[in-house]
């Protein structure tokens, strides 16, 4: 078994709120969420829109708001990340590959913004890989606003593969795109762990990670409930662990569309034990007790204390 | 290149339009409330005449015209004005002309500094106080950009003069220049030795609204999309301010200073009037005060224009600096 580049062990995120005037309140975004991250891998975070996923992102690169609170451990290549080290990484060894457009300095030119601060990379390998991705000459003059949107992911994902980082997180790189241009767009990423890096995917887009991922961990409340091999998904609910996850691969257009009932809870509005146990068919007095922890199945992990 | 400079002059014409219509409404509303009001200014130029009888008024009456219709005076005024005529200046009995030209050097001067002192001194503080938000040096600014604002102009440069030229003696209590020498002895030095005090008073006035501008403008920068991903890639804190936050708020605490022309232009009035600095603005209370017509006037058409060239250049700006505007002008 390789090394793992990035272990994430129990992460929490929690933010401190204010419900009434006086009441203060931890609204716990992320709970107990666990992820290792291997070399030459693409791993999926897959889950429903709004549940967190982003500041995933933000607490691995150690840039969540100063009002968030965070627990647990992570490790890079085995040393404890701490801010210091997270400040060390970022930019060199961590990249992130952004969702949008209003990721660029609106008034900051594309060459200038794509080459960065320190200029780690002489401006021919940046005109290189523009003419690789297709760009048309000139991109670089170009500001924010004038690039098309496929334009724009182009540029973004640029950035990451200029970069000489090991790690490239990318935070729902597909969300406006055809077909076509998101397979483009994952192609990139599924090229970069080919070439040695890892590859964090976080989408909501579960269908195209079947076919790009190696493994896919399923976000469900704040955390992972199933981190499975890729083959499973693509084999279906008998090869996978968690109730969510059949209920989600049977909710795919293709595997009959079927709708599970009710919604995911809200941070800060999470039930007792096994977050998912209330739209659970399998739940019994038992999961309401305490989060059941993560267990090894078949070579998945999973969290369900039913997981077979 | 020939299209940029047509296109600027296409600006240029079009603000110069917007310009000569607002200068019209401003010299129409500016002569109707002269007419309502109970200046009189057959009394300010009898004044400086000696006294006359009540026949010899009603020829002067009838001289003046302040008896025709007010419709008929005001086309006479503005045919006058058109010809480049602003009339005589009751109280100092010399052309209008002369005068605004005469005490706007003196204003300029003063309105001028205080606004780059303003100016600079406000972005630097918003800066920090955006740099170190709900930080102690952010909240102790803050208190004191809102005191400052708070705080009538008249006032703090009573204070201000109490303290710094009355007590300690360190500047003189008032006008342009030493009193005793003619204006052709006076010094550059002793012209801005005269000029400290009125400019500090003024732009402690209104650095804080520049400063509280910039704060919140760096605040909403650093809390940015684009601020997230460039630290990502491991730009610092600074290195991002250098980067991407003095770039994006530099240009509307520009606009704000180019578009505080008005409130300069009003605080100087006050300025001057505390610390006797014969500037536009204590020439224009004084034609107040004293019935001067032709003198109020035309410093009123005066200042409309002073204030429209400073909206003006913040609108112009804006299309020179920010790439999307430049885009969507063309």
């Amino acid at each position: 078994m390789k090394e793992p580049l990035l272990e994430v062990v129990d992460l929490s995120v929690s933010f401190k709120m204010y419900d009434s005037l006086l009441e203060r309140k931890e609204l716990k975004v992320i709970s107990d969420l666990s992820l290792t991250l291997y070399p030459n891998e693409v791993l999926a975070v897959a889950g429903s829109s709004g549940s967190g996923k982003s500041l995933l992102a933000s607490a691995i690169l150690g840039l969540l708001p100063p009002h968030a609170k965070i627990g647990g451990k992570m490790y890079y290549q085995g040393r404890r990340l701490t801010p210091a080290l997270q400040k060390e990484l970022r930019g060199s060894q961590l990249a992130l590959v952004p969702q949008s457009i209003s990721y660029l300095d609106p008034l900051m030119k594309i060459g200038k913004q794509v080459d960065g601060h320190k200029k780690p990379h002489p401006a021919s390998d940046r005109i290189k890989l523009f003419e690789h991705l297709g760009l048309p000459k000139g991109t670089e003059k170009l500001y924010p606003f004038q690039l098309s949107g496929g334009m724009a992911r182009r540029v973004l994902v640029s950035t990451a593969i200029l970069s000489s980082a090991n790690i490239i997180i990318a935070d729902e790189p597909t969300p406006g795109m055809s077909l076509e241009q998101s397979i483009e767009a994952l192609s990139m990423f599924r090229q970069m762990a080919d070439s040695g890096k890892a590859v964090i995917l976080i989408t909501h887009d579960i269908d195209l990670a079947f076919q790009f991922a190696d493994r896919i961990a399923v976000f469900y409340a704040g955390t992972t409930v199933e981190t499975a091999s890729s083959e499973d998904f693509r084999t279906g609910p008998s090869a996978l662990r968690h109730p969510y996850s059949k209920a989600l691969w049977n909710a795919l257009p293709q595997n009959g569309f079927v709708p599970l009932p009710g919604f995911q809870p809200y941070a800060g509005d999470l039930p007792q034990g096994c977050p998912f146990s209330p739209r659970c068919p399998m739940s019994t007095p038992e999961c309401q007790k305490t989060m059941p922890p993560t267990q090894k199945i078949r070579g998945g992990e999973v969290r369900c204390i039913y997981a077979t | 290149m020939s299209s940029i400079s047509g296109r600027l002059l296409q600006t240029f014409l079009s603000y110069g339009v917007r310009i000569l219509l607002l200068l019209l409404v401003v010299s129409i509303i500016a002569f109707a409330l002269v007419c309502l009001s109970p200046v009189d200014p057959i009394q300010q130029y009898i004044l400086g005449v000696g006294s006359v009888s009540a026949e010899q008024r009603e020829e002067l009456e009838d001289y003046w015209g302040v008896n025709d219709a007010p419709v008929e005076r005001y086309m006479n005024w503005l045919t006058a004005l058109l010809h480049g005529d602003f009339g005589v200046s009751l109280l100092y009995r010399r052309p209008v002309l002369d005068i605004i030209g005469e005490r706007f050097l003196n204003s300029i001067a003063l309105m001028f500094s205080s606004w780059l002192l303003s100016g600079v001194i406000g972005f630097t503080l918003g800066c920090l106080m955006g740099m170190y938000r709900e930080r102690m040096t952010d909240r102790i600014l803050k208190k004191i950009c809102y005191i400052l604002s708070s705080i009538p102009t008249f006032w703090l440069g009573l204070i201000l003069l109490l303290v710094f030229s009355v007590y300690l003696k360190w500047f003189p209590i008032g006008f342009s220049s030493p009193i005793g020498i003619t204006s052709s002895e006076v010094s550059l030095w002793q012209r801005l030795y005269h000029l400290a005090l009125p400019a500090i008073t003024l732009s402690l006035m209104s650095f804080s609204q520049i400063a509280l501008h910039t704060r919140q403008k760096l605040i909403d920068v650093m809390e940015s999309d684009y601020v997230l991903f460039a630290r990502s890639r491991g730009e610092s804190r600074f290195t991002v301010l250098r980067r991407h936050g003095l770039r994006n708020i530099v240009l509307p605490a520009l606009t704000l200073q180019f578009a505080s022309f008005a409130e300069l232009f009003g605080g100087s009035v006050i300025a001057e009037n505390v610390f006797s600095y014969p500037g536009l603005g204590s020439a224009v209370s004084a034609a107040g005060l004293n019935s001067d017509v032709p003198l109020l006037l035309g410093i009123t058409i005066f200042s409309t224009l002073f204030v429209c060239i400073g909206n003006m250049i913040a609108n112009l700006l804006y299309g020179v600096v920010d790439p999307q505007i430049r885009e969507a002008q063309s």
